[in-house]
């Protein structure tokens, strides 16, 4: 179900009631209405709580959801999603925290409502691995300790892998060009660096220091 | 085991802890150097690296509990106001609000030293809680907030130490700005005569600007109850701290509390004490029944939960021509914000150089601003910056090369306890350092390049503690099929604390790593200190080998038992217990546990404690090379060389990452970090990763790390010390130092921006 498809049509006086009781998630609440049929209680619910179907397609896993139309991207793989891995460090475009990718583009998933991200392959760091292997960059990551804390991690590791599936020769400069968004406060950015350029297959095996 | 209270002296960030401990009477041999060992001292990858590549690691913001609810902070918007009334009404009409917690209905808990309540109607900063709001997604737990109508009394506000040092000033409380009413003062040998002595005398004042610690976990606590046993998940530094903090607060024994951290998003001192939202969190949670989640947001993390904070030192030195140094004084002046902390920063200059006469006085002044908290290495990095400044210049004066100045002045012992060092090896460090950056590139005379782009070398020296110390305990369980699980309650922040203490017990028990699963970060495992002070490591890793060490003892008996010789006749080696005597008489663990009814063998070990009579630190020196421009203003640094004495290398690959990280905060702390507050208003400007700006991948410089180090023969039997805290200490005065001998002009404020090096050059 998308936005065409929808079969309702509210009117603006239930939608301005619905949003004013509650501007939420995607939690359904009971408005202020009252004595109504059950049907109508049902669709008042949905309608009341501002919320659109979302049909959302991440790590090739095909989803349909209720939202409400405020919900960005990271909230939804977070909270309903439980995708976990997606962070968020300061839901303001700042970090990178977020990153996943979106169509193969590294996006910010803070700052895009989920409602844009209908239809569109989301990828998120837990949709790297195959069953229980790391992706070779992840493993990269391991091998040459691209992390501290690992709380900026997965963000990193999906930057590195949109900049991989773009040119797979990439210079040290774009590199560094395509990792800049992603801040760590850690600063294990030498490493991160290092574990880059191991999975563009630039380092040789034992310079693991 | 036997094992023997004891009374022991540690080092916590800048004091002097005494406690009781128990720790083991049987003594180890220290293990010989590195390259003798199997396992410890050699580039292991994380042992938790899987889980945080993948996105599993689940660290508390990751947390979800059935029916859990959401906690929002509102938080005073003035700098000094009185809470006149507060109307929660609307607010707790709004759909999907549960509770709201604010003085009206929250008992008198005491915080910050008994100098407020959890919720006070005295808010003394912008950010100050006014009260908190639980609903059933975050979304409505902050539309509630906008709901909360509250009547303030706006009072007169101080934001800055030498405004607040003023008798006239507003008072942040009614016993002043002053924090104990007077300075932490320190006085050695005689300053007026060794100021008399000496040839020539330099004066100086420098400035240090406040810097956020910006981890990228925000602050935040998960509680639940089942009945009256509360559980904690919380992003935090300290355990057993939130634990007891947690249960003082609620006024139930610590038995009733259990506080988790399994992974955390970094904390460099921010989360070394309980937050308050930890409080409301479970405050709440007992209230409604339901599972209470509360985090602040990026905003919240630059207003509210510490800071470094900043300094102004007024500096004396006195110098001989020979390069003696015959008096060092320094007064500093910090704003530990609107509570009380320390922001004394002379240490460094009363222990690294020799000098027989030293006068110090440390003011800690309040201000109407956000409290600051012990961030890597507190005082250590302000002063540091300051002294090395000095203490070059002080060289140039008598013409000296300042590492010639520096190895003039080398201090063979500690001065303020005049005791030896269990190990120093600075002097190596000196040297090692100079020849990776190659100092004798550097401009004999500052500034004498006549590029538009001027390259300068400086260097600084570190001290810091870094010794650990008892109490420190660990549990170890050897399983039938010789694997091991490792239960201890001490943290890993992302410092490699996982995987240390698989390769210790892996070391001594000869088996691989992989057979290890080590389990942190849980108050209900033996006790460890909180992980601050870099002190995890050396308190931590000794309990790990004294545990593993009685588990070959209890393997060598077990087999003694079952192969029916006496024990002095058998030995352990990888895996397997044999006789000495007869080569094919020999049992494996696996065998022998097997063989014990209860399936499993169990250890407990403790940290020994440290050596009567000394003093354990740390030693490091750090030489950056910079390019400054001359048009532009801007710095860039192109390399650093650190060498450091950190005792033993427990896992190379997860200490120069550590080194890297302190080196790259240093560089921001230099260069441009900085947190702005509005005089007029009171207020943060820099409230956010844009306005407040922390290093990124394009600034880190090319550094080359040198351990000079082989262990520490006397802390204990492992031989590490920590290095979290020295990482970061000597960067910002080397660089500093760099610039000077780029440009000839003296930056004697932190962070070194573009516009303060086109004012020095063009003025
Ligand atoms: S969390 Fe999205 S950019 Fe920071
Ligand atoms: S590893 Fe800690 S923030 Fe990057």
């Amino acid at each position: 179900m998308n936005d065409k498809s929808s079969p309702r049509k509210f009117s603006r006086r239930k939608f301005v009631q619905g949003v004013s009781t509650t501007i939420i998630g995607s939690y359904v609440l009971t408005p202020g209405v009252s004595k109504i049929s059950e049907k109508l209680e049902a669709e008042t619910k949905e309608i009341a709580s501002g919320k659109k179907p979302l049909n959302l397609i991440v790590n090739k896993v095909r989803y349909e959801l209720m939202i409400s139309p405020e919900t960005t991207l990271a909230e939804v793989l977070r909270n309903e999603l439980k995708l976990t891995g997606t962070k968020l460090i300061c839901n303001h475009g700042e970090c990178g925290g977020c990153t996943v990718l979106l169509n193969g583009e590294a996006i910010y998933s803070c700052q895009m409502l989920a409602l844009d991200a209908g239809e569109k392959e989301v990828t998120t760091i837990e949709g790297l691995l195959t069953g229980e292997e790391l992706h070779p960059i992840q493993k990269a990551f391991v091998e040459h300790d691209g992390l501290q804390c690992g709380y900026c991690t997965p963000g990193q590791i999906i930057a590195a892998q949109a900049i991989l599936l773009k040119n797979s020769q990439p210079s040290k400069e774009e590199i560094l060009t395509g990792m800049s968004g992603n801040l760590c406060r850690c600063a294990a950015y030498p490493n991160i660096l290092k574990s880059v350029l191991a999975a563009a297959g630039y380092l040789t095996e034992g310079t693991n220091r | 085991m036997a094992v023997k209270i004891i009374k022991s002296k540690n080092f916590v960030e800048t004091d002097f802890v005494e406690s009781l401990a128990e720790v083991p009477v049987e003594e180890y041999k220290p293990w010989p150097e590195n390259d003798k060992l199997k396992i410890v001292g050699k580039p292991v990858s994380r042992i938790d690296a899987y889980e945080k590549v993948s996105g599993t690691a689940s660290y508390t913001t990751d947390k979800f509990l059935p029916n859990m609810v959401y906690g929002k902070i509102l938080r005073s918007p003035h700098p000094n106001a009185i809470l006149k009334n507060l109307n929660t009404e609307k607010a707790e009409k709004l759909e999907g609000v549960l509770k709201i917690l604010s003085f009206k209905n929250c008992p008198e808990i005491s915080w910050y030293y008994d100098t407020s309540l959890l919720f006070d109607k005295n808010l003394r900063y912008q950010g100050d809680e006014v009260a908190c709001v639980a609903a059933i997604s975050e979304r409505i737990a902050l539309e509630a907030l906008k709901l909360i109508e509250v009547e303030y009394e706006t009072l007169p506000f101080v934001t800055t130490a030498s405004e607040a040092m003023m008798s006239e000033s507003p008072k942040v409380h009614g016993w002043g700005n002053i924090l104990d009413g007077k300075p932490d003062t320190y006085v050695r040998g005689d300053v007026e005569k060794g100021f008399n002595e000496a040839d020539q005398i330099i004066e100086e004042e420098f400035n240090t600007q406040v810097v956020v610690h910006n981890p990228t976990e925000v602050h935040c606590s998960l509680a639940n109850w089942d009945d009256d046993k509360l559980t904690i998940w919380d992003s935090t530094q300290a355990i057993f701290s939130v634990r007891d903090t947690v249960a003082a607060s609620l006024k139930i024994p610590s038995s009733k509390v259990r506080v988790i951290k399994k992974f955390m998003g970094g904390g460099f001192g921010s989360k070394l004490e309980a937050g308050k939202h930890t409080i409301m969190a479970a405050l709440i949670s007992r209230d409604i029944g339901k599972p209470v989640f509360i985090s602040v947001d990026r905003k919240e993390m630059n207003l509210a939960v510490g800071n470094r904070p900043d300094s102004n030192q007024k500096l004396k030195i006195g110098v001989k021509k020979d390069g003696t140094i015959t008096a060092l004084s320094h007064i500093s002046y910090g704003s530990v914000g609107a509570y009380p902390d320390s922001a004394g920063c002379s240490w460094p200059l009363k222990t690294i150089y020799l000098c027989p006469n030293v006068k110090t006085e440390e003011y800690s002044v309040l201000t109407n601003s956000g409290r600051s908290r012990a961030m890597r290495a507190p005082g250590h990095v302000q002063g540091t910056f300051a002294l090395e400044a000095i203490i070059d210049d002080a060289a140039e004066k008598i013409g000296m090369d300042p590492l010639e100045f520096r190895l003039k002045n080398y201090a063979e012992t500690d001065q303020v306890f005049n005791v030896p060092y269990t190990s120093k090896k600075l002097k190596d460090a000196y040297l090692k350092g100079a020849e990776i950056i190659r100092w004798k590139r550097r401009n004999k005379t500052p500034g004498s390049q006549n590029s538009e782009v001027k390259n300068g070398i400086g260097m600084a020296t570190q001290i810091w503690w870094g010794g650990g110390g008892p109490p420190a305990y660990a549990a170890l369980k050897l399983n039938r099929d010789s694997s091991i699980n490792v239960f201890a309650g001490s943290q890993d922040l992302g410092t490699g604390t996982y995987t240390f203490i698989a390769q210790v017990a892996a070391e001594v028990l000869e088996i691989p790593v992989e057979k290890i699963k080590v389990d942190i970060g849980d108050t209900d495992f033996p006790y460890c200190p909180l992980s601050g002070g870099s002190m995890t490591a050396p308190s931590v890793a000794p309990a790990i080998r004294d545990a593993a060490e009685q588990m070959k003892g209890k393997l060598i008996s077990a087999a003694a038992a079952i192969l029916n010789l006496p024990e002095e006749e058998l030995m352990y080696s990888q895996g397997l217990v044999s006789s000495i005597k007869e080569k094919d008489k020999k049992i494996s663990i696996t065998e022998i546990v097997s063989k014990t009814r209860n399936r499993e063998l169990i250890t407990n070990g403790a940290r020994e404690k440290n050596p009567d009579g000394y003093a354990t630190n740390s030693f490091g020196v750090q030489f950056a090379d910079v390019s400054v421009d001359t048009l532009t203003g801007k710095v860039k640094v192109n390399k650093i060389a650190a060498a450091y004495d950190i005792g033993r290398t427990l896992n190379p690959k997860t200490l120069y990452n550590q080194i890297h990280g302190g080196i790259i905060q240093g560089l921001g702390y230099a260069l441009f970090e900085e947190r702005l507050l509005d005089r007029k208003t009171g207020k943060v400007l820099t409230t956010n990763l844009h306005s407040y700006k922390i290093p990124t991948i394009k600034d880190a410089p090319e550094i080359e790390i040198a351990i000079v180090s082989q262990f520490d023969p006397l802390n204990s039997s492992i031989g590490v010390k920590g290095v979290g805290e020295p990482a970061i200490i000597p960067t910002a005065a080397a660089i500093g130092n760099a610039v000077y001998n780029a440009i000839g002009k003296r930056i004697r404020s932190l962070p070194i921006t573009p516009d303060k090096i086109i004012k020095a050059l063009y003025s």
